[in-house]
Formats: structure tokens, C-alpha cells, sequence
């Protein structure tokens, strides 16, 4: 016999999250019900499900941080804010995807469903500062997204994506969880606000128990965001799942991951002695690395999968900048580089999708030759994403490498600004590659591409407006992020 | 106490040390003829037909997936009802209901399940034609036509 | 406290954990690194569960309630885990039955259409 009251639960800031995930369901029974129709009521649901989520964040943004659910769901601005980010990925990669999917004839009502569930297991990262929340999150997030790399079933390379995917999640995932049992087994609990108090009451044990489990953690998280030496599988997956499947995964699985290495950070700050200079070095090769192999890439897909690792670099940079003095340096930085690679990534995927075309699909640089003449709007766009990518005003590309420059400079990493630099200036070549073959180079046989749907026109619109405004509004865009 | 498995111990050497010895002692001192059937494979007395390496019908695999997964839902029940063997009516009240919950999507998994078929033996699933859309049927057409 | 000291269950753990590892880097056949991930995961459910049973951060926990939260929370974590790797499974087989579909072979190293 034990006492038992019903907890306190402060329902709104796990709202949004509900919203998606009965959204999801919604739009399985719609597939259930209605087999043999277009996918255009299940897109509906939707993105409508989505709107109500994203009103429901928004609301939650002026409200006071708060901790429910024992601790287990958080709500504070940063992760708030990425949750809003994730919801409008979600959403831009779903208007996009009707008609790439059909092109590609493989459009099953499963895929929205499991792309919502994805976000959803991003969100549930983004919103917690609990170790169990933070691997089931990574486990929806990575579950659904195993399935959506190997849905086009009769083609061999989204079958092997997937199969590499999956295996190489799971052995993340069972690193991470390691991680996660030796600081239970140091501090008692799964709350990562704990770890200071074990750090400085535990002994010696329990500090090497501490640090051995920070670093199995940071290899099952380094993984998940793509930081070297554990990148490998970025550019493969990339390349042989779906594109759109591929730009969900670019965006809202590097988003969730930077943002629980974000946490992560946060729980062991007090330790940021030992691992400040070890993730540096990560951050010079991750950026060196990615950059260095995407000049050999002839795959579009190959080459943004690398440049998406030098990425992943740039905003580790930021994080550790903010971690080496905390004081002087916020979280805006993270978010709003967050923010623009989110736009110019899935905007330059989304573009690239057009290249399927009746149940084919190449992703060569080749295959890019002519779009300017088939699809100027998208070819237009596409040389904007270029430019935000390599970072040339007045995009927002330029304007977040400008802020993880100077915050880095604040923070005393010379060397890392030093790095970053440099890259960027290495980056310059592949993406003036990609942008050549699209505009400049003549087809050499007339090709075939899919024609640009509404929704894809929709998406790079977005993007576009999305790229030139957050740079343009920059000031605006501070203010409100910090909340003022 | 480390007594206490010192047993457990000396038994694990002495089954390792027998059965060590009476496969490497038959194995050195007994005698070697082969015979085509002391060669084949043990199958519990019968003559063995067919090829070992015979492939199972793939649709086990699927059965087996659906199993693990409706499998583990009783986990959480299980722990669950340990709980509330013992509890006072606020915690049956309301775990009941959360449950429910629980158990409703559990209920949409098994509807999806059925109606796609994973648990008819001979059905395969495929895409519906309606899916492509009216506009890229006929383009197909064209082309074929073409 | 009497039995097998807690030492001897993390030995084991790191044991398994090892074995899992070195066999998802050695092995060519997916069923078999899945199977090497399971025993990695199984090492994980080990370590939580020797944690929560004999609590070395004792030092942290004040009361009786807070030390069976503490313990709750490991043995929770077991079962999230176990429900989770049969997720795992079943989107695991289903991804190489898709695999086997296609080619009927699913030796890792003939999946090499993604390089470069």
C-alpha cells in the first residue's frame, strides 16, 4: 500500500509535442481509410496538425521556464525555439515532397505519418534536460527515419542507406546508452542537473565514472550529429535515401543532435577543463575533414552530405565558444546559424529533388545541367542557397559565420575562428561547383526532369525569403531571440 | 562472502575439465573409419533429406516482427500491474486511464497492421495507382504510347 | 554487503560491451552485427541494474524516498530499453528483409554502391 496523488502537470509544455504525434496517427488512419487516393488529404492534415503545433510553441515562448513530467519535459526559449525550427522543417520538407514522391513513384501515405513522428522524437530532444527522454527521443527520431531512407524498396542504394543507417544508429544509440548508465551509476539519477553536485561531493570513482560515461556520450551524440571521426556514414546515407527524406535528415536530425549536445554541455560544464580542448580538436577536424573530401565529390548529394559535416564544425565551434565563456557569449549564436543552415540546406535539397524524374532519379552534377532553362525559379533559387552556404552577403549564411567568427574570438579559440576561416574559403569551390553545373554548363543530351510542383516552388520561396530576411532583419531577429 | 561461490566455481572447472576430456580422450583413442553415413548430418535418427541451407518462406520474418513488437508491449504492463496490485484507488484511477492511452496506440498499430495485409499469408501489398495522381497516369501513358 | 560485488558486474558488463563492439567491426552479415548490438545493449541493461541495486552515489541520495526514486529510475531505464531495441529489431529485420528482396544476399561487404 503506498500513498498516491496525481502529479501536477503543467500540460502546455508538452502541448506542441501531442499536437505532432496525434497528428501523426490522424494521418495514418486517413491513409487506413482512404487507401486509394492521393496523398493531398493526408498533406492537409498535415501541415495543419503542424500549424496548430507551431501556434502552440509560440504561445509557449512567452511563457515562464518551467520543469514538469518530474523534471522530464523542460521549457525554456533555446528549446523552444528549436522545436519552432524543427515544426517548420517538418513543414517545408512535406510541401516539397508530394511531388518528388510521385516522380519517383513511390508515394506512400506512410511517408508523412513517419516523418511527423520523426519530429516529433526531435522535439522530444530539444525539450529535456533527462537522460531517458534524451535517448527515446534520439530512438524516435532515428527509428522513423531508418524506415523513410529505405522506403523507395525496389532501388538498392535506399536499401543499403538504410541498412547502413540502422546499423551503424544502433551502435551509436548502444554508446550513448553506456554513456548514460555510468553517470546513473555516478550520480543516482537520470537528470543531467545532477552531475555538478556528484562532481564535486563524489570521490575519485565517481569522477572517473563521470568522465568515462561523458565520453561514450559525446561518441553515441557524435555520431548522431556527424562529427569526426564518426562522419562516415553521412554522405552514403545522404546520398542513397530519398532526397527529401535526405533533407529531413540533414536538418531535423542535425538540429535535435546539436541541441542535445547542447544540453549535454550544459550537465557536465563543470568539467569543461577536460573536454573544452578534446572537442576542439573534433571541431578543426570536423570542419578540415568535411570540407577537404566534398572537393573530390562528383554526387551533389555526396557533396552536401560532407558540407553538412563541415557545418556540423562551424556550430561546434559556436557551442564550445559559448561554453568557454558563458558570460559573453549566448545561445543566439547556435540558433541562428541553426536557423540558416536549416533554410539553405533544405532549400538546396529541395531543388535538387527536381531531378526525378519518371521512377529515375541522378544525382551526379551532370544531372543539374539545363535546370536553369527547365526550372529558373528553382535554378534562381538554388544559386541563392550557393551563395548563403559559402557565406556571401547579404545572406544569412554570412551573417551567422560572421557571429560564430567573433564569438569565437571572443571566447579566446583564435585558432578555431583561424580554422573556420579558412574553410570557408576551401568551401567557396564545390559549392561555385554545384552552382556551375546548374546554370552554366550545357546539357549534353536534352534531359528529363520532373517539373516543379506548387508545393516545391512553395518551399524554395520559403527558403529564399527565409535566407535574405534573416540576414536582412538581423537586429529584429536578435531582439526577439533574446527574448526582449 | 566470496565462500559462498567457491563452490559454484569448483563446479563450473570440474564440468569443463570432464567434458574437455571425454571429447578430446574419444577423439584421440577411439578408432577412424568414415562411412558416407557416419558423415551425414545428425538429424535426430532420420536420414536426412534435402539441402540444409533450404530457404524459409520470407514471410516468417514478418510474422516475427509483428510478434517482437505487440511482444514487448506487456513490459510496461507487466510493471504496471505489479504496481497496482498494491495501490490505493487515486493511483488505479488514474493509471487506468493512462493506460487507456497507452493501449490506443497500440490499437491503431494493430488496425494499420491488418489493413495493410502484414498478417495475410498469400496477400502482398502494393502501391495503390490512384496514389500517382490523375495528371501523372496519363503522362505515363504518353510515354508508353511514345 | 553479501554476493558477487558490484565491481564484478561492471567487469562483465565492460566485458560484453567489448565483445558487441569488436563483433559489429569484424562481422560481415547484418543479423550477426545486429545481434552484436543486442549484447551491447544487454551490457547497458547490466550496468543499469548493478547500479541500481547497490548505488554507489549513495553519498547524494538524503532520505528512503529519494533512494527509491534513485533506484526506480535505473530499473525504468531497463525497460525503456528493452522496448526500445525491439523496435530496433523489427525495423532492423524489415530493412534486410527488404535487402534479401531485392538481391537474396545480404553480405555487408556487396553493399557498395555508395562511395566516392
Amino acid at each position: 500500500m503506498f500513498d498516491f496523488s496525481p502529479p501536477l502537470i503543467d500540460w502546455m509544455t508538452i502541448a506542441p509535442l501531442i499536437a505532432v504525434a496525434l497528428t501523426g496517427l490522424i494521418a495514418l488512419m486517413v491513409e487506413v481509410m482512404m487507401p486509394k487516393r492521393t496523398n493531398g488529404g493526408i498533406i492537409g492534415v498535415s501541415l495543419v496538425g503542424l500549424a496548430v503545433a507551431g501556434g502552440l510553441l509560440i504561445n509557449n515562448l512567452s511563457m515562464p521556464n518551467s520543469e514538469t513530467f518530474s523534471g522530464m519535459a523542460l521549457r525554456d526559449h533555446f528549446g523552444t525555439l528549436l522545436q519552432l525550427l524543427l515544426v517548420v522543417t517538418c513543414g517545408l520538407s512535406i510541401l516539397f515532397s508530394e511531388g518528388y514522391l510521385r516522380e519517383k513513384r513511390i508515394p506512400f501515405g506512410e511517408f508523412y505519418p513517419l516523418l511527423l513522428w520523426s519530429t516529433m522524437g526531435a522535439m522530444i530532444m530539444c525539450m529535456t534536460r533527462n537522460l531517458l527522454m534524451l535517448f527515446l527521443g534520439v530512438e524516435v527520431l532515428s527509428i522513423s527515419l531508418y524506415v523513410l531512407a529505405g522506403m523507395s524498396r525496389s532501388e538498392e542504394r535506399s536499401e543499403e542507406s538504410a541498412m547502413k543507417y540502422f546499423l551503424l544508429g544502433a551502435f551509436a544509440s548502444a554508446f550513448l546508452l553506456f554513456g548514460i548508465s555510468f553517470v546513473y551509476g555516478a550520480t543516482g539519477t537520470l537528470q543531467l542537473a545532477s552531475i555538478s553536485e556528484a562532481w564535486t561531493s563524489g570521490g575519485i570513482s565517481s569522477q572517473a565514472l563521470l568522465l568515462f560515461g561523458f565520453g561514450l556520450i559525446m561518441v553515441g551524440l557524435s555520431f548522431k550529429s556527424g562529427f569526426v571521426p564518426f562522419h562516415q556514414w553521412t554522405p552514403d546515407v545522404y546520398q542513397g535515401a530519398p532526397t527529401n527524406v535526405t533533407a529531413f535528415m540533414a536538418v531535423g536530425s542535425k538540429v535535435a543532435a546539436i541541441a542535445a549536445v547542447w544540453r549535454v554541455f550544459e550537465g557536465f560544464q563543470i568539467m569543461s577543463d577536460y573536454w573544452i580542448p578534446i572537442m576542439s580538436w573534433v571541431a578543426i577536424l570536423t570542419m578540415s575533414v568535411g570540407n577537404l573530401i566534398a572537393l573530390l565529390q562528383k554526387d551533389v548529394k555526396r557533396i552536401l552530405g560532407y558540407s553538412s559535416i563541415a557545418h556540423a564544425g562551424y556550430i561546434l565551434v559556436a557551442i564550445l565558444a559559448h561554453y568557454k565563456n558563458p558570460q559573453a557569449v549566448g545561445f543566439n549564436t547556435v540558433f541562428y546559424y541553426l536557423l540558416s543552415y536549416a533554410l539553405m540546406t533544405l532549400g538546396s535539397f529541395a531543388v535538387i529533388s527536381l531531378t526525378a524524374h519518371s521512377g529515375r532519379e541522378g544525382t551526379m552534377l551532370s544531372d543539374l545541367n539545363g535546370m536553369w532553362k527547365r526550372a529558373p525559379f528553382a535554378a534562381a533559387s538554388l544559386i541563392v542557397f550557393m551563395a548563403s552556404l559559402v557565406g556571401i552577403p547579404p545572406t544569412s549564411g554570412f551573417v551567422g559565420k560572421f557571429l560564430i567568427f567573433s564569438d569565437a574570438l571572443q571566447a579566446g579559440l583564435t585558432p578555431l575562428a583561424m580554422v573556420l576561416a579558412v574553410n570557408s574559403i576551401i568551401s567557396v569551390y564545390y559549392y561555385v561547383g554545384i552552382a556551375h553545373a546548374t546554370v552554366v554548363a550545357e546539357e549534353k543530351r536534352p534531359g528529363k526532369s520532373g517539373r516543379p510542383t506548387f508545393g516545391l516552388n512553395s518551399t524554395c520561396l520559403l527558403c529564399t525569403v527565409g535566407v535574405f530576411g534573416a540576414a536582412i532583419f538581423y537586429s529584429p531577429l536578435m531582439n526577439f531571440l533574446q527574448g526582449r | 562472502m566470496q565462500g559462498t561461490y567457491l563452490g559454484l566455481l569448483f563446479l563450473i572447472v570440474i564440468a569443463a575439465i570432464v567434458c574437455g576430456a571425454m571429447v578430446t580422450l574419444s577423439w584421440l583413442l577411439g578408432p577412424k573409419k568414415k562411412t558416407p553415413y557416419k558423415e551425414a548430418p545428425y538429424e535426430c535418427g532420420v536420414t536426412p533429406v534435402g539441402d540444409a541451407r533450404e530457404r524459409f518462406p520470407i514471410k516468417f520474418y514478418l510474422v516475427a516482427i509483428l510478434f517482437i513488437l505487440f511482444d514487448i508491449e506487456v513490459v510496461f504492463l507487466w510493471s504496471w500491474m505489479t504496481a497496482f496490485k498494491k495501490a490505493d484507488t487515486n493511483f488505479m484511477v488514474f493509471s487506468f486511464f493512462e493506460l487507456l492511452g497507452y493501449m490506443a496506440t497500440w490499437v491503431v498499430g494493430y488496425v494499420y497492421a491488418l489493413h495493410v495485409g502484414a498478417i495475410d499469408w498469400d496477400e502482398t501489398t502494393s502501391l495503390a495507382p490512384e496514389k500517382l495522381g490523375k495528371k501523372h497516369n496519363a503522362d505515363e501513358q504518353k510515354e508508353n504510347v511514345a | 554487503m553479501q554476493g558477487v560485488p558490484l565491481f564484478a558486474y561492471i567487469a562483465l558488463a565492460l566485458f560484453m560491451f567489448t565483445v558487441g563492439t569488436v563483433g559489429v567491426i569484424i562481422r560481415r552479415n547484418p543479423i550477426v552485427i545486429f545481434m552484436c548490438v543486442e549484447l551491447m545493449l544487454n551490457a547497458v541493461n547490466l550496468t543499469f541494474l548493478a547500479f541500481a541495486r547497490y548505488m554507489p552515489a549513495m553519498a547524494l541520495q538524503h532520505n528512503a524516498a529519494q533512494r527509491a526514486q534513485s533506484q526506480m529510475a535505473g530499473q525504468m531505464m531497463v525497460i525503456f530499453v528493452m522496448a526500445v531495441a525491439a523496435a530496433e529489431v523489427a525495423v532492423g529485420l524489415g530493412i534486410i528483409m527488404a535487402i534479401y528482396r531485392l538481391r537474396e544476399n545480404i553480405d555487408i561487404d556487396e553493399l557498395n554502391l555508395l562511395k566516392g
